[in-house]
């Protein structure tokens, strides 16, 4: 699974990226995280508001950090 | 008196024991009554823009500016900035999106413009510092900047100073889900606990330095240099203010302050409105899509604009507030 952050490091993208990563350990998968900055591979997605969650190629969540109990029901 | 004033003074005076009419007692009772005040104020008006922003995706905004040419698109494009939250951080993928998606730059600039300076962060702690006038005047005169300034730039076709990938991007659609009422609901109570704590050290610092400025500075003591009949206050307060990074919830307090001490409105509003639509950080983000002549031209257009404005209501104030 690969799982991607998408943001240009502004503080909410951390903590997106702290997220996934507690979520990925609680469900005991491993995963790829890559973090996304630069603003043309960002925009190429659709992506308005940053930060965003995407998962094997598709958006999943944008604008907002979710939580990880959000992100665990995400990537099940 | 309202029962927050009274209480406020209670608690300054009686159990706090600060002695009325002292420099530390007013400042106190000041503070007192301001912060809760203004974070009430604050929290409901996050709420409802909250709600009214769960309708006002990013994928909307660029279905409802996508085509539409200069005029009523700057129009629109201020009025939607307004329940748009901004950060520098998504400053540049919403330009990118914008422009992309064959939005005219123009009316990209008016959203730019008008999405940071006028918003409810800003509307919550003037009215609750200003009362309703001021508020009104800034949200207009914030608004007719973010529209003219658009208007000027989309003019002037500065399109080959975008820098040129933003026009080589073809981006994907995002799913648009529409939300249940509960959801929406749901989503506006996240966000005014996220916003609301955010804000509120920036609150706490701004009205604490109001207060001080309230107790201790001497009265009229600005008034000789930044009063009415002072021209060079206003580009002087605008040239302080574009670069210079803060918030609303940082400055509004402390300018209100000014104000009591005899800082002219004309020279405030300028200075809060250059303050809050730019900042040097979010220049040097922009730089990433925005060729350095095209950002010169932004700053400067805005500095003219806020200093037009500070001129103007520095000439009608006598009448306007009286």
């Amino acid at each position: 699974m690969k799982i991607e952050i998408l943001g240009s490091g502004c503080p909410n993208c951390k903590k997106l990226e702290e997220n996934a990563r507690k979520a990925c350990e609680l469900l005991g998968i491993k995963a790829e995280i890559v973090k996304v900055t630069d603003f043309a591979q960002i925009a190429s997605y659709g992506i308005m508001s940053t930060p965003a969650l995407v998962v094997d190629g598709r958006v999943k969540v944008y604008g907002r950090v979710p939580d990880v109990e959000e992100i665990t029901k995400i990537l099940k | 008196m309202d029962p927050l004033e009274s209480l406020a003074q209670w608690f300054v005076f009686q159990v706090l024991g600060l002695p009325q009419g002292s420099q530390i007692g007013d400042a106190a009772a000041f503070f007192f009554y301001d912060v809760p005040k203004v974070l009430i104020l604050l929290a409901f008006m996050v709420f409802l823009v909250s709600v009214l922003r769960t309708f006002v995706t990013p994928q909307r905004i660029k279905k409802w500016l996508g085509g539409r040419g200069g005029g009523v698109g700057n129009v629109l494009a201020a009025l939607l900035g307004v329940p748009t939250p901004f950060c520098s951080c998504s400053a540049v993928p919403l330009f990118i999106g914008l422009v992309e998606s064959g939005v005219p730059l123009g009316v990209t600039f008016s959203f730019l413009i008008s999405s940071p300076m006028v918003n409810e962060i800003a509307a919550a702690l003037l009215f609750g510092l200003f009362g309703w006038k001021i508020t009104a005047i800034y949200i207009l005169s914030g608004l007719t900047v973010a529209i003219v300034a658009g208007i000027v730039i989309g003019r002037s076709n500065l399109e080959s100073e975008v820098e040129d990938f933003v026009y080589k991007i073809h981006s994907s659609e995002v799913l648009d889900k529409s939300m249940e009422w509960k959801e929406r609901v749901s989503f506006a109570k996240s966000q005014t606990a996220d916003i609301v704590k955010k804000v509120t050290p920036y609150i706490i610092i701004g009205i604490g330095i109001g207060a001080l400025i309230h107790g201790y500075a001497p009265t009229d003591f600005l008034a000789g240099i930044a009063g009415e009949n002072s021209p060079l206050a206003v580009p002087v307060a605008v040239l302080i203010g574009v670069p210079l990074y803060s918030n609303a919830a940082g400055t509004i307090p402390i300018v209100q302050a000014l104000m009591a001490k005899g800082m002219a409105l004309g020279t405030a509003l300028a200075f809060m409105m250059s303050v809050t639509a730019l900042s040097l950080p979010e220049m040097i983000i922009l730089r990433r899509v925005l060729k350095p002549k095209l950002i010169a031209i932004f700053a400067g257009i805005l500095a003219v604009s806020f200093i037009l404005v500070g001129l103007l209501f520095n000439a009608v104030a006598p009448m306007l507030i009286n």
